[in-house]
Parts: structure tokens; C-alpha cells; sequence
């Protein structure tokens, strides 16, 4: 009986075990990025070091359970004994000598891994905006004046700077392999600063539910392995786009599901910071500069939408 | 227009999945009021429950509403485990996103507040008391408000089953995708409805329950000798008190917005929608203390009694959940890092988070010391404790780990968080509770529960639990988000499978438990608990008879002795048999709770469909159902010595104590008849 189940289990076990060796695969044990190794790494050094405590508590509820068991006549009863001020000294230190420890390594790392925390590099970084809509991902590339949908690409080895708001509910934007996530927000900006250390294809999506068509908001973050592939998907992205003007803007920011991957040109200038800016209702101008008065005119047309919406 | 937003369209008739579990409840329903009226129950079911404010009964009542909404929430959870294992590689499953983010939003909703929080009330409600030597809680009608609006809640909650639909929002409901111009239908106001009069209710049992312990332990009684069970329910009632009110003035808030067109959370005209999560999380975090202290006051109990010994470190206990309680109300940022709220920020939210482990780990070791040169029975209590020993630190864990903000980026809103939490709130705060129903079914019904079956659930429960999550902290590391409503990644298929499965065997686990409740009951004779101390306790509930009489002690117990009643024991003076009996002060019952409750739902109900004149008739109906209250003046009585004399006199008989033996009783005790009502006010 016993020597005809091996395969058997075997078997069935078998996509369990495939998907732990090759399986990391794309989550975030399998880093491709500084960031993500870091914390990558940090998880495991906290773990470890929460399992030095953890597991003598498991191992020694299992085994005094056993040893105190009623019909161990053997073991010492003592009824009445409740306290102990050298154990409860001791019970107390237990923890809080472990929580010293991850307390410091905290402090560092949230530091050392701040998503605001421009990475160093010889290297001048890839500037990307990220805008949420429902349900997709607009990123527009201010220095090279081209904006995609749901695709982005940057070369390995080189900083990507984002900035990252939203047009719809709050999203949170996340390449696991790459490093952690930040919220998407609108009426407000955050940033993430990322790198590859390896060309690939990696996933990109929202992880902070957003509405029906959540699941399908994903999007690829490819990293080329030299600048001149880069240079080359740029004009692959030039050669296939319309104009990013505000009409298509807000033709794109209709509610959409599953959308394709698109490209654009000619994104209107100061386009995030409008959509950014569309929310401060009651700002009748921002006029400082030239730019500032042409936000505040592209502010204005962007923002009926959102009046319209408030007004309900 | 008379009937508001509410249309025929609002009944989803075509939604087979809906209608079946409608009509199967009201098919239950219908059965359940057929044999009601067959066996001519009404009366008794109106006079001895539904109106009582006796908190044993009302106590129960809430335990049965933990029970119904936990079939409830755990068929959204079967649900929804089904849809993620079908739903990968291209098939979409059986429910589509506006279906199936109703689903998780109310199995969260239900689970935590119509599910955890009523079976923490209810074993609240039938112990507390009992345990300070108090005849009931301090103010009883209240004490039956509260339930009754809770009641109400509940119904509002599964109307929307049948009467329009529930929030697509996730149980936090963040704006703005709850405002008005994201969720423009009447889901989320049922969960603001629902929320704001079940909130109102559990701040009035706080409140209720602290004046409790402050006015009303026995003679004798020191705070600090209070049993650990109340000591971690008061410290979740201070919770209750501070951090409700702030979900109360959130929510309170988010109904203007989409009620009077104000903007404190829209992204819109100055409106700041991250506000919200911080009120909510200001709240929400000590929710999951409130949710988890009385728990460990049952570990701690159950622990103490099947090892026959006393607890170790009661002093120790009471301050670390008292240090628990505080700094649960310093770390709610933990549940946004990455909203960039800067590193010093998040760095000292972290390392706040970290030092909660401290007395929570405190706690652990006490209780392993108190197991240490102990005599551990393995009766089914314990099994959940142990259990929940082992899997706790593993919860514990991934929440530190989860407080540290470097890994929270990669693992915030992953299926690695769904784990955590259930591994805390189910191994953790569910564990407690039915170790704590097990552990004093017998003091409310007077028989044990069924071992085995019990065994068995607890099997079926703790592997069931495993085969579930596990899998998930498997596949927040593979890097699936949570509320995904499918999913093309082959890698994670076979997890989905697996959790599955876990979700199985805890159906079975609950079966197990339905049946060990049926079970019992056939077999009460053989397990009746005779002389109201099934356990060998260490406390006062264990002192009068299983059932309590309902003024639950002739005599209120002098205390001497943090274990009060082993103290009373190794004295000799557990049983004895008063010389005397003195009238005793009762609040009557009444059915003004059940009133105000029907008016509430009336009010929330046309709140949520803007069925204005109906809300004004809901309001006026709650007033008057206080002004009512307000003049009555027969509110109270005396139950008379020789009432008492005859019940207890039973109870002696019972246990085998001849009371005629005693001669110094006092020969004629009063009658009924001598003493005027109208004299005792």
C-alpha cells in the first residue's frame, strides 16, 4: 500500500512544487531591481530574526502542553505559583530586545528605501509621469514628449524618476520586481524612484482596488538592456501615435476596461500638473508665469468634468 | 415622489444566485415561524427574550446573530474562494466584478462587524457580570437598546441582498470611490446606515459595561482583582469609547458629502478623500484590539481553569493589555505607508507597530508559564487555546513584519496582508470566542457540548485554516493583489486551488459545530452540569447554578481573592447556605428596545432610499418610543425572599446540600404579597 502512494503524491504535489522552485517567478522573491533586492532582503533579515523568538514560543507551547498534560502524573504541580519577577523581567526583555533590533533596522531602511529617495547613478534618469484612470495607465514622458498607455520601457541600469497622481479613485502603482508600491491620488503627487538591474519584460498593475474594471488595470514595464534599444522603442512609440491633446485626453479618460497598450505624441504641455492642479477648484488663476497662466487655461477645460461631478 | 429612489428595478429578480439564497431564507424563516406558532411560542419567545433585558438572554441573542451572520459572511467566502479558483487563465468564473465586489465588501463588513463584534458583545454580555459578582449590567434597557440596534443593522445589511445592492467598495469604503460620483447607487449608504446605528449601539454597551466594572463589582472586589476576562473587555470598552465616535463623525461625514452635496472626502473643491483613511484606520486599528483583547481574556481564562492553576502574571496580564490598548491608538498610519507620508514619518509609525508585540508577547509567555507546572486537561477549550498559541505568533509575526514600511511597499494590499489578518482575527480573535462558547455553554444552558464533535470542529477549524491561508502568504509573495476578480497567472493557479480546499474543511469545521450544538441538546441529560462548576473555575461565574437564576446570585459573593471562587472553595464556604435572603432589586423587562430598534431600521431604510416622510416617521417613532419610556415609572421590583428561598432551595436539592440542615434559617420568610410595588422607588 505504502510504496504505490509515492508517485502517486508525487504527482499531485507536483505543481505545488514547481510553483515554489521556478516559482517565485515575477512576485517579489524574484527581484530585477536595487530597490526590490533591498526589500527583498529585508524581509527575510526581519523574518529571521522575529523567527528567533517565534519559534521557541511554538516549540515550547507544543512541548509544556505535552510535558503538563493532566496524565503526566510525573510532572511537578504547583498550583498556586504565579509569579516570578526575574521570569517576568525576563519576559519582558525577550521582546523588547528583538523589537530594538528591528527598530533600528527599520529606521535605516525606511530611510535607505524612501520611495521619494532619488537613486544614486552616474546615470541621468528617465523622467515618467503616471496619471490613473479608470481602468488604465497613462504615463507620459515629459523630455521626450511622448505619452503611452498601459506600456512603458527605460533602460536597465538607468534611475526612472515618477511622478504618480490620478484623474479617478485612488490606485496604488506597483512593478513588484522592481520595488515597492506608492498610492496614485488625485489632486495630489507622489513619487517612486526605481531601476533595473536586468532587461526584461516585467508586470506592472494597481494594486489598491479602484472599481469594476480593477483586474485589467495592468500594464508591462520593459527594460531594455542598452540605451539604444530604448531609443529605438521611442520611435517605435513616434512612428504608431496620435496627438495626446486635451480632447484626446479626455476621450482616454472615459471609463475603459482591459485597454490596449497605445502611444502618443505631443502630450500637452503641462499635462500632468493640470490634472494634478484641476481639483484645487476655486483657483481662478496661477498667474506667475506663462506657463502658469497656460495651466491655469488648460486647468480650467480640464477640470468641467470634475465641476460637473461635484455639482451632483 | 413618494417612494424615493426605491423601484421595482431595485429587486434583483434576475440574479438566480440572489434569489436562490433569498428564497431559501425565507423559506428557513417561514419554517422557523410555522413551528413558533405550531408549538404556540410567541408569547414566551416575546416575554422571556425578545424583551428581556437580563443580560444572560440578551447575551445569547447576541451569540445567535454572530451565528447567523457567520453562515452568512462564510457563504461570501466560499463564494469568492469558488470565483478566484475558477477565474485564472482567460475564464472570468461565475461572478462578475459589480456582483462580486458586493460579495468581499459585505463578507468584510459582516465578518467584522456583524459577526466578531456581536459574539464578543454577547460572551461579554453572559460573563462580565457574572464575573464581578453583579446581578446585571448597570443599565439593562440600554443594555437591550444596544442589541436592538444591532439587530436593526443586521437587518438593514441583508435587505440589501434582496432591496438594491451593497457598497462595490471594499469593507473600508475609501473615497472617492465611496462619494456619490464614483458609487452613485444605494450600496454604500446601506454599509453607512448599517455601520453608523451597529456603531451606536457597541458605544453604548462600552459605555454601559464600563460603568459596570466601575459601580458594580462585589463587595470586597479591587480593580485589580478583577478576573482577566473583564480586564480585557474594560480596556476593549475604553477602546470602544474612544475610537467609535470617530468612526461615527467619519461616516457621519461621508453622508453629507453624498447626502447634502458637502465635500470633506471628494477629491473636488477642496475636499480631501486621504482624511477619510485616517479617520477610518483611527478607528480601525483599535477595532482589531477591541476585536482580539477579550479573546485573550478568554485564553487567559481557559488556560488558568483546565491547567488548575492560577493564571501566571494576572498583574503583568492587566498591563499589557492595558499598554496594548493605548499604543493600538498610535500606529493606524501602518495601514497606509504608501500613501508617502515621508520616512520619519513612517519610520516612527513602524517602530510604534513593533512595540505592540512587546506586551502581546508578554502575554504569550504568561500563558505558557502558566501551563508550566500545570495540569493540563485537553478538553476542547484548550485545543482552540493551544492552537491559537501556534497560530497567533505566526500572525504576529507577519504583522511585524508587515510594520516594517520597506516591506510594507512590497507587501501592502497583497494576498500576504488577507493572510496576516486572518491569521490574527481568526486564529487570534474567532479562536478565542469559541473557546469562550465551548468554555461557558454550560454556565448559560446548564449542559456541556459534545467532546468529540467539538474536537472535531477545532480539527476541521485549525487545518482548514492552513490549507486557506498559507496559500495566500504564498501568493502575496508571488505578488497577487488583493480584490482581484480574476486572474491569467499560471503560477498562482495551484494556490488558489489549495485555499480553496482550506475554505472546505472550515465549512466542515462549522458543520461540525452546528451538529455538536444539536447533538448536545439530544444528549443534555448525560452531560448536565449539576452543581454549576463544570470546569473546576477559578472565578465567580462558576459559583451559582448553570443556568444562573436571572438575578444570577441570592447573596452577592464577598471577594478575598483574585480567583474568588477557589479561594471560596479551599475555604469551605463555596456552597453554603445563607442563613437569610434579602428582596432583590430587578429592572422589569420591556419591549421599548424592540420598538426603537423597528424604528431605526424604518429611519435607516428611508434614509437609504430618500423616502423622506417614511425617516420622518422612523424619527418620530424613536422619540416617541423614548418619551414612552421616559414616563414610565414601572420600570422596577423586588423579587421577594421567599421566591429566592424556594429557587435556591432547588439548587441545594440539586447539588445534594440539605437546606433544612442549616438551623439557623429563619422560619417564615415573607411573602410575596407583604410588600407594596409602590414603596420601592
Amino acid at each position: 500500500m505504502r510504496n504505490c502512494s509515492p508517485p502517486r503524491l508525487l504527482r499531485w504535489l507536483s505543481p505545488f512544487a514547481l510553483a515554489l522552485l521556478s516559482g517565485c517567478q515575477g512576485g517579489i522573491l524574484d527581484p530585477k531591481g536595487r530597490i526590490a533586492a533591498d526589500e527583498k532582503s529585508l524581509i527575510i533579515t526581519a523574518t529571521l530574526l522575529m523567527l528567533l523568538v517565534v519559534v521557541p514560543v511554538i516549540v515550547l507551547t507544543l512541548v509544556f502542553a505535552w510535558k503538563y498534560r493532566a496524565s503526566n502524573a510525573n510532572a511537578t504541580y504547583t498550583p498556586k505559583w504565579a509569579h516570578s519577577t526575574k521570569l517576568e523581567v525576563v519576559v519582558w526583555l525577550i521582546p523588547i530586545v528583538i523589537v530594538s533590533f528591528l527598530a533600528v533596522l527599520t529606521w535605516r531602511t525606511t530611510h535607505q528605501l524612501d520611495p521619494y529617495r532619488p537613486l544614486s547613478s552616474d546615470k541621468k534618469p528617465v523622467k515618467i509621469e503616471v496619471v490613473a484612470l479608470n481602468w488604465k495607465w497613462l504615463f507620459i514622458y515629459p523630455e521626450l514628449n511622448i505619452a503611452t498607455v498601459n506600456q512603458i520601457a527605460f533602460p536597465k541600469d538607468v534611475p526612472v524618476d515618477f511622478r504618480i497622481t490620478s484623474d479617478t479613485v485612488m490606485n496604488s502603482f506597483f512593478i513588484p520586481q522592481l520595488g515597492g508600491q506608492i498610492y496614485a491620488m488625485a489632486g495630489m503627487q507622489t513619487q517612486l524612484h526605481l531601476i533595473a538591474d536586468e532587461a526584461g519584460t516585467y508586470k506592472g498593475f494597481s494594486a489598491n482596488y479602484s472599481g469594476a474594471g480593477f483586474s485589467g488595470m495592468k500594464f508591462d514595464a520593459v527594460a531594455t538592456s542598452t540605451p539604444a534599444d530604448f531609443d529605438k522603442w521611442v520611435a517605435q512609440v513616434r512612428a504608431n501615435a496620435k496627438p495626446l491633446d486635451v480632447d484626446a485626453y479626455r476621450r482616454l479618460a472615459v471609463p475603459s476596461e482591459n485597454h490596449a497598450v497605445a502611444y502618443y505624441v505631443a502630450p500637452t504641455p503641462q499635462l500632468f500638473d493640470a490634472v494634478v492642479h484641476k481639483y484645487m477648484a476655486g483657483r481662478t488663476s496661477l498667474a506667475l508665469s506663462d506657463d502658469d497662466i497656460k495651466l491655469a487655461a488648460l486647468t480650467k477645460r480640464l477640470c468641467a468634468p470634475a465641476a460637473a461631478r461635484s455639482v451632483n | 415622489m413618494l417612494l424615493g429612489k426605491l423601484t421595482l428595478d431595485a429587486i434583483p429578480y434576475h440574479e438566480p444566485i440572489i434569489m436562490g439564497a433569498l428564497s431559501g431564507a425565507g423559506l428557513v424563516g417561514l419554517a422557523l415561524m410555522a413551528l413558533i406558532t405550531k408549538y404556540g411560542k410567541w408569547g414566551y419567545l416575546w416575554k422571556e427574550w425578545l424583551t428581556s433585558v437580563d443580560h444572560k438572554k440578551i447575551g445569547v441573542m447576541y451569540i445567535i446573530v454572530a451565528m447567523i451572520m457567520l453562515l452568512r459572511g462564510f457563504a461570501d467566502a466560499l463564494m469568492m474562494r469558488a470565483q478566484l479558483a475558477m477565474a485564472t487563465g482567460g475564464h472570468l468564473g461565475v461572478f462578475p466584478p459589480e456582483h462580486y465586489d458586493q460579495i468581499f465588501t459585505a463578507h468584510g463588513v459582516i465578518m467584522i462587524i456583524f459577526m466578531a463584534m456581536p459574539f464578543m458583545t454577547g460572551l461579554m454580555n453572559i460573563v462580565l457580570p457574572l464575573q464581578i459578582g453583579a446581578r446585571d449590567v448597570a443599565f439593562p434597557f440600554l443594555n437591550s437598546l444596544s442589541f436592538w440596534l444591532l439587530t436593526s443593522a443586521v437587518i438593514l445589511v441583508n435587505l440589501s441582498l434582496g432591496v438594491g445592492n451593497f457598497a462595490r467598495t471594499g469593507w473600508v469604503a475609501y473615497p472617492p470611490l465611496s462619494e456619490l460620483g464614483f458609487s452613485p447607487d444605494v450600496g454604500v449608504d446601506y454599509y453607512t446606515w448599517a455601520l453608523q446605528i451597529s456603531g451606536i449601539g457597541t458605544t453604548l454597551t462600552a459605555i454601559n459595561f464600563l460603568v459596570t466594572v466601575i459601580k458594580m463589582r462585589a463587595p470586597g472586589m479591587k480593580l485589580m482583582q478583577m478576573p482577566i476576562f473583564t480586564w480585557t473587555c474594560t480596556w476593549a470598552n475604553v477602546l470602544i469609547v474612544a475610537s467609535f465616535p470617530i468612526l461615527t463623525g467619519a461616516l457621519a461625514m461621508l453622508s453629507l458629502d453624498r447626502y447634502l452635496g458637502f465635500h470633506f472626502f471628494t477629491s473636488e473643491a477642496g475636499g480631501n478623500a486621504m482624511m477619510y483613511l485616517n479617520l477610518f484606520w483611527a478607528w480601525g486599528h483599535p477595532e482589531v484590539y477591541i476585536l482580539v483583547l477579550p479573546a485573550f481574556g478568554i485564553f487567559s481564562e481557559v488556560v488558568s481553569t483546565f491547567t488548575g492553576k492560577r493564571l501566571f502574571g494576572h498583574t503583568s496580564m492587566i498591563i499589557a493589555s492595558g499598554v496594548i490598548s493605548v499604543l493600538g491608538f498610535m500606529v493606524w498610519l501602518h495601514h497606509f505607508f504608501t500613501m508617502g507620508s515621508g520616512a520619519n514619518v513612517n519610520a516612527f509609525f513602524g517602530i510604534a507597530t513593533m512595540v505592540i508585540s512587546v506586551p502581546t508577547g508578554v502575554k504569550l509567555f504568561n500563558w505558557l508559564f502558566t501551563i508550566y507546572r500545570g495540569r493540563l486537561r485537553f478538553e476542547t477549550p484548550i485545543f482552540w487555546t493551544l492552537g491559537f498559541m501556534v497560530t497567533f505568533s505566526i500572525g504576529g509575526m507577519t504583522g511585524v513584519l508587515m510594520a516594517v514600511p520597506g516591506a510594507d511597499f512590497m507587501l501592502h494590499n497583497s494576498l500576504f496582508l488577507i493572510a496576516h489578518f486572518h491569521n490574527t482575527i481568526i486564529g487570534g480573535a474567532v479562536f478565542g470566542y469559541l473557546a469562550g462558547f465551548t468554555f461557558w455553554f454550560p454556565k448559560v444552558f446548564g449542559f456541556k457540548l459534545n467532546e468529540r464533535l467539538g474536537k472535531a470542529a477545532f480539527w476541521f477549524w485549525q487545518s482548514g485554516f492552513y490549507f486557506a491561508f498559507m496559500p495566500l502568504y504564498v501568493l502575496g509573495f508571488l505578488g497577487m493583489t488583493r480584490r482581484l476578480n480574476h486572474t491569467d497567472n499560471p503560477a498562482w493557479t495551484p494556490w488558489l486551488y489549495l485555499a480553496c480546499v482550506g475554505a472546505v474543511l472550515v465549512a466542515c469545521g462549522i458543520a461540525c459545530q452546528l451538529l455538536q450544538i444539536a447533538v448536545s441538546l439530544r444528549d443534555r441529560k448525560k452531560a448536565l452540569d449539576v452543581n454549576g462548576d463544570p470546569w473546576n473555575g477559578h472565578t465567580l461565574e462558576w459559583s451559582t447554578s448553570s443556568p444562573p437564576p436571572f438575578y444570577n446570585f441570592a447573596k452577592l459573593p464577598v471577594v478575598h481573592d483574585i480567583d474568588a471562587f477557589t479561594d471560596m472553595k479551599e475555604k469551605g464556604i463555596a456552597y453554603q447556605v445563607p442563613t437569610s435572603y434579602e428582596p432583590i432589586h430587578m429592572p422589569r423587562n420591556t419591549g421599548v428596545g424592540v420598538a426603537i430598534g423597528g424604528f431605526t431600521t424604518i429611519l435607516g431604510f428611508a434614509l437609504i432610499w430618500h423616502i423622506w416622510w417614511l425617516a420622518a416617521a422612523g424619527l418620530v417613532g424613536i422619540v416617541g418610543s423614548m418619551l414612552v419610556r421616559a414616563f414610565d415609572d414601572n420600570l422596577d421590583y423586588y423579587v421577594q425572599p421567599d421566591e429566592i428561598e424556594a429557587i435556591e432551595r432547588e439548587r441545594f436539592e440539586r447539588i445534594g446540600i440539605d437546606v433544612d440542615a442549616y438551623s439557623e434559617r429563619v422560619p417564615e420568610p415573607k411573602r410575596s404579597s407583604d410588600v407594596e410595588p409602590a414603596t420601592l422607588v
